[in-house]
C-alpha cells in the first residue's frame, strides 16, 4: 500500500502542508472561502526545531495501537490497509490520542471526535494526499516502501 | 479445530480477529450471556450523554460474526468448565467442546452491602447495555440521582445523566474522586471543573444505610434521591477458572502467551492480570485496549502461533463535558509539574525511565509519552527537557526519527 | 543602511489581503526577511527595502496573493540619467566599493539569436518527421583526424584522439562548488549522468561525493588551481582550462570567505573562511606557448585518454585567440559571450566588457576554416543559450555544442533576481546556508534539468526535421539555413549570412 513517507532532510518547515491538509478537509472548493480569518486544524502537523523540520501524520502502522484501543471501534484498517477513522462512531474519548506513538492522530475542530489522515480518501481531493502535492521539496512522498 | 469463546465483549472479539488471522477454516462458537452483539462498553455513558445512538453502538458491523464464520450463543451462561473432558457445560445442560478455549468473561459489578439497599426500588449497577437502558427509563427532570462511587465508572455515569435529571449527587468514601487514576491535585482540578457543572461530591464518606428515599452517610448527612446507582467498583469473573483447577490470584493467571495453567485454556480481559511493566507488578488491568491486546495475543496463540504479549501499562483517557484526562503508568519516582489554571500536567520519571503521567486538558499527542513507557525508552536517548515542555517527536535522535517517519510502521 | 539612503525599493510586494489567509508560508520562506505577521493588526506585513524579487515568496503562496512589481516610483525623467544610474551613484556614494552584480547583463544589448530566422524545406527537399524516421542528435567532440593512417602491412590505425560523446549537443556551464550548492552540484552532476552529456565542476574542485558521477563530468583548472590534483583530473571525463569568462572577462574571481564553508574549504583545498581570490591571468601562461605547456601537462598526466577544453571569454580578437587555441593541442574550443551568468561579477565588468557570443561564435568558426584547422578542435559556445531555437541557430553558426549555464538554473528554480552575491539565495542555489541549501532537493532537481534537456532536444529533432536535416552533424555550420532580419550589413557579414528575403 502506498503510504506518507516524511524526508525531513528535504522539509523546509513551511506549513504549506498544513494549510493544504486543512483546506482539503474543509469540504469547500476555494481555499481562501475555506481558510481566512480561521485558526487552522490539519491533520499533519509539522514540528519545528533548530534547523530541523518535519511533517507527522498517521503512518498507518501494519498493527496499529489506536485501532485496539478504540473504545467505540470507531477506529479500523480498510482493505487497503488503511487505518480509517468512522466519525460517526467516535465518542472522542481520545484514548487513541494516549496511545499514538507518532502523536499523528488528535482532537477535531469540534472538540467531540477525533481526526486522522486518511491520505485524502475521505475529502474532495481524492487521489493523491493534498500534503504531498503541495510539498514543493518532496519532503513528504507518497510511496509503497513494502 | 473448535475454538470456544466464553463472554463476547472487546476480549472475545480481538480473539476471534487473531484466530482467523491465522485460521480461516476452524470454528469458533462464543457464549455470552448478555443478548446483544458486542458493543463497546465504555460507550454505554456516551450512549446516556447522546454522543452515540444503538444504531452506531455495534464494537464491529453487523455482518462481523458471518463473516468470520462465528456461531454465536447468546443469553446462555456458561456454568462450568471441564478440563478434562475438554467441554464447557452451559446453563441449560448442554455441553460444547472445544480444542481451545478462551475465558473472556471480564469482571462483574461489585454492591458492598448496605442497611436498607434491598428496600430501594430504583437502583442500578453500571456495567452493561441493559444497565444503562434501564436507568434510561428511570431518569427524569424531577428525578435527584445518588451516585456511590466516584470512580471511573461512577463518573463517567455522571457525566451521561446529568442533563437528563435533577440533580446527581457522587459519595466515595476516598478523600478524592478518581483516586485510582489522579492524585490529590488531579483530582481537586477535576472536581472543580465538575461541581461547576453542578455536581455535587459527597468525599471521605460512605453510605451507612437507605431509609426511604434518603441515604444516610457515616458521618450523618441525609442526601434525598430517587434513583441510585451503585458503582463502587467490579470484581473479576474468575469463577469459571478457579472451580476447574486454574490459578487464580487477584484474577485469573496466565502466562505472557494468556494461556492459563490449565492447557489449551486461555483468558483475557478484565478477568485476568497482566504484568505492569510500570510498577513491575502483576495486577489486573480492566482497560479496553488491555483486553484487546490480550484477546489478540490469545486468539493468535490458541490458532497455533506464538504471540506474547509483554508490555501492559495501565492507561486511562476519560474525560467529562468537553475536559479529557489522559494518565499512564505509576506515579512513582521525580515528578515535572506544569499546573495553570487551565491545564494540569505531571510527568514521572526515575532511573531514566519514564514512569507515569497524568494530564489534564493538555492531552494533545500523549501517546508520545505513553511509548516512552511502553517502549521503556531511555530518557538519556531523547531530549526530555523538550518533552517535559510538550510532546515532540523532535525530541527523539535523528535515525528514530528517520526510523518513525521515513519506514513502514 | 547608508547605500539605501536616497533610494525607494525598486520592487514592490503587493499582497491581496481580501486572498491573504496569513499562512506565513511568505514569512518562512524568505531568506530576507521581508514578511511578518503582526499580530496587533493580524495582519502580514512586508518591507519591499528587503526584497530581492527572487519570487520566492510568490511561488509559495497557496492563494496567489501576493505578487512583485516594478515600483512606478520615479524621478524626474532623464534619457541620460536614467534611475539605474542614479542610484548606482547613490550605492556607491554609500558605500566607496565596487558595485557587484550577478548572472547575466541585464541591459538591452542586441541579441541576435532573436534576430536569426530558421529555414525549412518545401516541395523540393523533403521536411523530415523526427517521429516517423531517425533523427540524430548525439555529437562527438575532440579533435577529428584529418587523415587516414596506415602500418606497414596497410591496415587502418585507430589515429583518433579522445572525444567526448553527448547524446544531445547541450552540457551545462562550469558552475563552482562554492558558488552553487552541494545540492545544486548533485542535480546537475546526476543530470549529466541520466541524459548521456556532461557537467563542468567550475574552479571549486569536484567534492568526494560526486567522483561517482566522474564519466559525466568535465572539471575545470582555472588559474586559482583550487581543488586540483591528481585524482580529480583523472576522475573527469574532460579537463577545461579556463582562461576567460563571459561574464568577466579579463578580471579573476572572488569567493568571500562566508561561502568558504567546511566542505567548500576541503573540496577547494584551501583555508576554511578565507577569501578565495582566482588571479585574473594564469601566473604561467602568458602567451600561446605557454598555454600549449599547460594543456600538454594536463594531457600527459592523464594519459592522453582525455580531450582538453580551452575556455575563453568572446572578446574583440577572440577569432585570433581561438586560432592560437586551436594550434595549443587542445582539444576543444569554449567561447563564452558576455551576456553569460556568473555568481559575483564587478557591475562594470559583467556590462560593459566583452561581445555577443553569435558574433565571436560566427568569426571564430569562419577564422578556424580559412585556416584550414577547423577539424583541429571542436567548438562549444556559452553565453545565454536560451532555448532549442539558440541552440539550433548557434549550431548553423558552427557550434558543436553548447553550454547552458542559466538556463539550467532556471530549471532548478532561480528566478534571476541576480543577488547570487549575498551568498542567500532563497531557491538554494548560489548558497551555502544550510537551511536554504535543503532548499532544493536533488530528487526534484535532477528530475527538471532532465526534462528541460530532452524537451530541447525533441525540440532540435523538430527544427532539424523542418529543414530537412536529419543529424546535428549536418546541420553544424550551415549558415544557409539563417537568414538575418533587421541586422546591417556588417552584422550580416560578421555572421556570415545573408538577409531575410535574400
Amino acid at each position: 500500500m502506498k503510504r506518507i513517507y516524511v524526508e525531513e532532510k528535504w522539509c523546509l518547515g513551511c506549513h504549506l502542508c498544513e494549510y493544504e491538509c486543512a483546506f482539503a478537509n474543509s469540504g469547500i472548493a476555494d481555499m481562501v472561502k475555506a481558510l481566512k480569518g480561521k485558526e487552522i486544524h490539519p491533520r499533519i502537523q509539522v514540528e519545528d526545531g533548530d534547523g530541523v523540520h518535519f511533517a507527522v501524520n498517521c503512518r498507518h502502522c501494519t498493527d496499529p495501537l489506536c485501532v485496539k484501543s478504540c473504545i467505540a471501534g470507531a477506529l479500523s484498517k480498510d482493505g487497503d490497509g488503511m487505518v480509517v477513522i468512522d466519525q460517526n462512531k467516535c465518542v472522542g474519548c481520545y484514548t487513541c490520542v494516549m496511545v499514538c506513538p507518532y502523536g499523528a492522530i488528535m482532537p477535531a475542530e469540534n472538540g467531540k471526535v477525533a481526526q486522522k489522515c486518511m491520505l485524502c480518501t475521505d475529502n474532495m481531493k481524492q487521489g493523491e494526499p493534498n500534503c504531498v502535492k503541495y510539498c514543493i521539496n518532496r519532503a513528504i512522498v507518497f510511496e509503497d516502501r513494502g | 479445530m473448535q475454538y470456544v469463546i466464553i463472554g463476547n465483549s472487546t476480549a472475545a472479539l480481538y480473539a476471534i480477529e487473531g484466530i482467523r488471522s491465522l485460521d480461516q477454516e476452524g470454528k469458533i462458537t462464543v457464549i455470552s450471556d448478555e443478548t446483544h452483539a458486542a458493543y463497546g462498553r465504555p460507550l454505554i455513558s456516551y450512549y446516556l450523554y447522546g454522543r452515540i445512538d444503538l444504531e452506531h453502538i455495534g464494537y464491529r458491523p453487523a455482518d462481523f460474526y458471518t463473516k468470520m464464520g462465528v456461531d454465536l450463543i447468546l443469553g446462555e451462561r456458561a456454568e462450568k468448565i471441564d478440563p478434562k473432558g475438554k467441554k464447557v457445560i452451559l446453563k441449560s445442560g448442554k455441553k460444547i467442546a472445544y480444542d481451545k478455549l478462551l475465558v473472556a468473561t471480564g469482571s462483574r459489578p461489585f454492591v458492598p452491602p448496605m442497611e436498607g439497599l434491598d428496600a430501594v426500588k430504583e437502583k442500578f449497577s453500571f456495567m452493561q447495555l441493559d444497565d444503562a437502558l434501564a436507568l434510561e427509563r428511570a431518569l427524569g427532570p424531577e428525578k435527584d440521582v445518588l451516585i456511590v462511587g466516584a470512580g471511573l465508572i461512577g463518573l463517567k455515569c455522571m457525566e451521561g445523566i446529568l442533563d437528563r435529571c435533577r440533580s446527581v449527587t457522587v459519595v466515595d468514601l476516598a478523600d478524592r474522586i478518581l483516586p485510582s487514576i489522579l492524585d490529590e491535585g488531579g483530582a481537586a482540578f477535576v472536581q472543580k471543573q465538575l461541581e461547576r457543572k453542578g455536581v455535587r461530591f459527597i468525599l471521605g464518606d460512605s453510605v451507612a444505610k437507605f431509609e426511604g428515599t434518603f441515604a444516610v452517610t457515616k458521618n450523618g448527612g441525609k442526601i434525598p434521591f430517587d434513583v441510585l446507582v451503585v458503582a463502587v467498583g467490579v470484581r473479576p469473573n474468575v469463577e469459571l477458572v478457579k472451580e476447574a483447577g486454574g490459578e487464580v490470584a487477584r484474577g485469573i493467571v496466565t502466562d505472557d502467551g494468556q494461556c492459563t495453567t490449565l492447557p489449551d485454556v486461555y483468558a483475557a480481559g478484565d478477568n485476568c492480570e497482566s504484568f505492569d511493566i510500570s510498577s513491575g507488578t502483576r495486577r489486573i488491568l480492566a482497560l479496553l485496549p488491555n483486553a484487546a491486546l490480550q484477546g489478540e495475543c490469545a486468539g493468535k496463540n490458541m490458532a497455533g502461533g506464538d504471540a506474547h504479549f509483554t508490555n501492559a501499562v495501565p492507561m486511562n483517557a476519560i474525560g467529562f463535558f468537553g475536559s479529557h484526562i489522559a494518565t499512564a503508568g505509576v506515579y512513582e519516582g521525580e515528578c515535572f509539574e506544569d499546573i495553570t489554571p487551565g491545564h494540569y500536567k505531571k510527568l514521572f520519571y526515575r532511573d531514566n525511565r519514564l514512569t507515569g503521567y497524568i494530564l489534564i486538558d493538555c492531552i494533545e499527542r500523549a501517546g508520545i509519552y505513553t511509548s516512552l513507557i511502553r517502549e521503556k525508552t531511555p530518557l538519556s536517548e531523547v531530549d526530555f527537557e523538550l518533552l517535559k515542555k510538550s510532546p515532540a517527536l523532535m525530541a527523539f535522535s535523528e535515525s528514530a526519527r528517520k526510523d518513525k517517519l521515513a519506514r513502514r510502521q | 543602511m547608508s547605500d539605501t539612503l536616497f533610494m525607494y525599493p525598486e520592487y514592490e510586494v503587493v499582497r491581496d489581503h481580501d486572498k491573504c489567509i496569513a499562512c506565513r508560508v511568505c514569512e518562512r520562506q524568505c531568506a530576507n526577511e521581508v514578511h511578518s505577521y503582526d499580530t496587533d493588526l493580524k495582519k502580514m506585513l512586508a518591507d519591499s527595502t528587503k526584497c530581492v524579487n527572487c519570487h520566492r515568496c510568490v511561488c509559495f503562496c497557496p492563494t496567489h496573493a501576493l505578487k512583485i512589481v516594478k515600483s512606478d516610483d520615479t524621478y524626474k525623467i532623464n534619457a541620460n540619467w536614467d534611475k539605474q544610474t542614479i542610484n548606482e551613484v547613490y550605492r556607491q556614494a554609500g558605500t566607496g566599493g565596487v558595485l557587484l552584480s550577478s548572472m547575466g547583463t541585464p541591459k538591452p544589448y542586441p541579441v541576435y539569436w532573436d534576430k536569426m530566422l530558421v529555414n525549412a524545406s518545401q516541395v523540393t527537399n523533403p521536411s523530415i518527421d523526427p517521429l516517423r524516421e531517425p533523427m540524430e542528435t548525439a555529437v562527438y567532440l575532440g579533435k577529428k583526424t584529418a587523415k587516414l593512417e596506415r602500418d606497414e602491412k596497410g591496415r587502418l590505425q585507430d589515429t583518433l584522439p579522445p572525444q567526448l560523446k553527448l547524446s544531445v549537443p547541450v552540457m551545462f556551464s562550469a558552475m563552482s562548488y562554492g558558488s552553487i550548492s552541494y545540492n545544486a552540484h548533485e542535480s546537475l552532476a546526476r543530470a549529466a549522468e541520466e541524459l548521456g552529456i556532461y557537467y563542468n565542476t567550475g574552479e571549486g574542485g569536484l567534492h568526494k561525493d560526486f567522483y561517482k558521477y566522474g564519466k559525466n563530468t568535465i572539471v575545470q583548472v582555472a588559474s586559482g588551481r583550487f581543488g586540483v590534483f591528481k585524482d580529480y583530473l583523472e576522475t573527469a571525463a574532460a579537463i577545461e582550462i579556463k582562461m576567460g569568462q563571459g561574464a568577466k572577462p579579463g578580471i579573476g574571481g572572488h569567493l568571500p570567505g562566508g561561502k568558504i564553508t567546511d566542505a567548500v574549504s576541503t573540496t577547494r583545498m584551501i583555508p576554511k573562511g578565507v577569501d578565495a581570490i582566482s588571479p585574473a591571468p594564469h601566473h604561467d601562461i602568458y602567451s600561446i606557448e605557454d598555454l600549449r605547456q599547460l594543456v600538454y601537462s594536463l594531457k600527459e598526466a592523464t594519459d592522453y585518454k582525455k580531450p582538453v577544453i580551452v575556455k575563453i571569454a568572446a572578446v574583440h580578437n577572440c577569432a585570433a585567440i581561438a586560432s592560437g587555441v586551436a594550434r595549443s593541442g587542445a582539444d576543444i574550443i569554449a567561447i563564452d559571450g558576455f551576456r553569460g551568468g556568473t555568481g559575483a561579477a564587478p557591475t562594470r565588468i559583467r556590462d560593459n566588457v566583452g561581445i555577443p557570443i553569435e558574433l565571436a561564435l560566427a568569426s571564430v568558426d569562419t577564422r578556424l576554416r580559412e585556416e584550414g584547422i577547423r577539424d583541429n578542435v571542436s567548438v562549444v559556445v556559452a553565453g545565454s543559450v536560451r532555448s532549442a531555437a539558440d541552440l539550433v541557430k548557434a549550431i548553423a553558426l558552427g557550434a558543436d555544442a553548447c553550454y547552458i549555464g542559466t538556463a539550467a538554473l532556471l530549471a532548478l528554480g532561480c528566478h534571476l533576481c541576480r543577488t547570487c552575491h549575498q551568498g542567500k539565495c532563497n531557491w538554494g542555489i548560489a548558497t551555502q546556508v544550510p537551511d536554504l541549501v535543503k532548499r532544493l532537493n536533488p530528487e526534484v532537481g535532477y528530475r527538471r534539468l532532465v526534462n528541460l534537456v530532452t524537451a530541447w532536444k525533441h525540440e532540435l529533432q523538430e527544427m532539424m526535421g523542418g529543414m530537412g536535416i536529419n543529424s546535428v552533424e549536418a546541420l553544424r555550420g550551415n549558415r544557409l539555413m539563417l537568414r538575418g532580419i533587421g541586422l546591417t550589413e556588417k552584422e550580416l557579414s560578421v555572421l556570415g549570412i545573408r538577409h531575410a528575403g535574400e
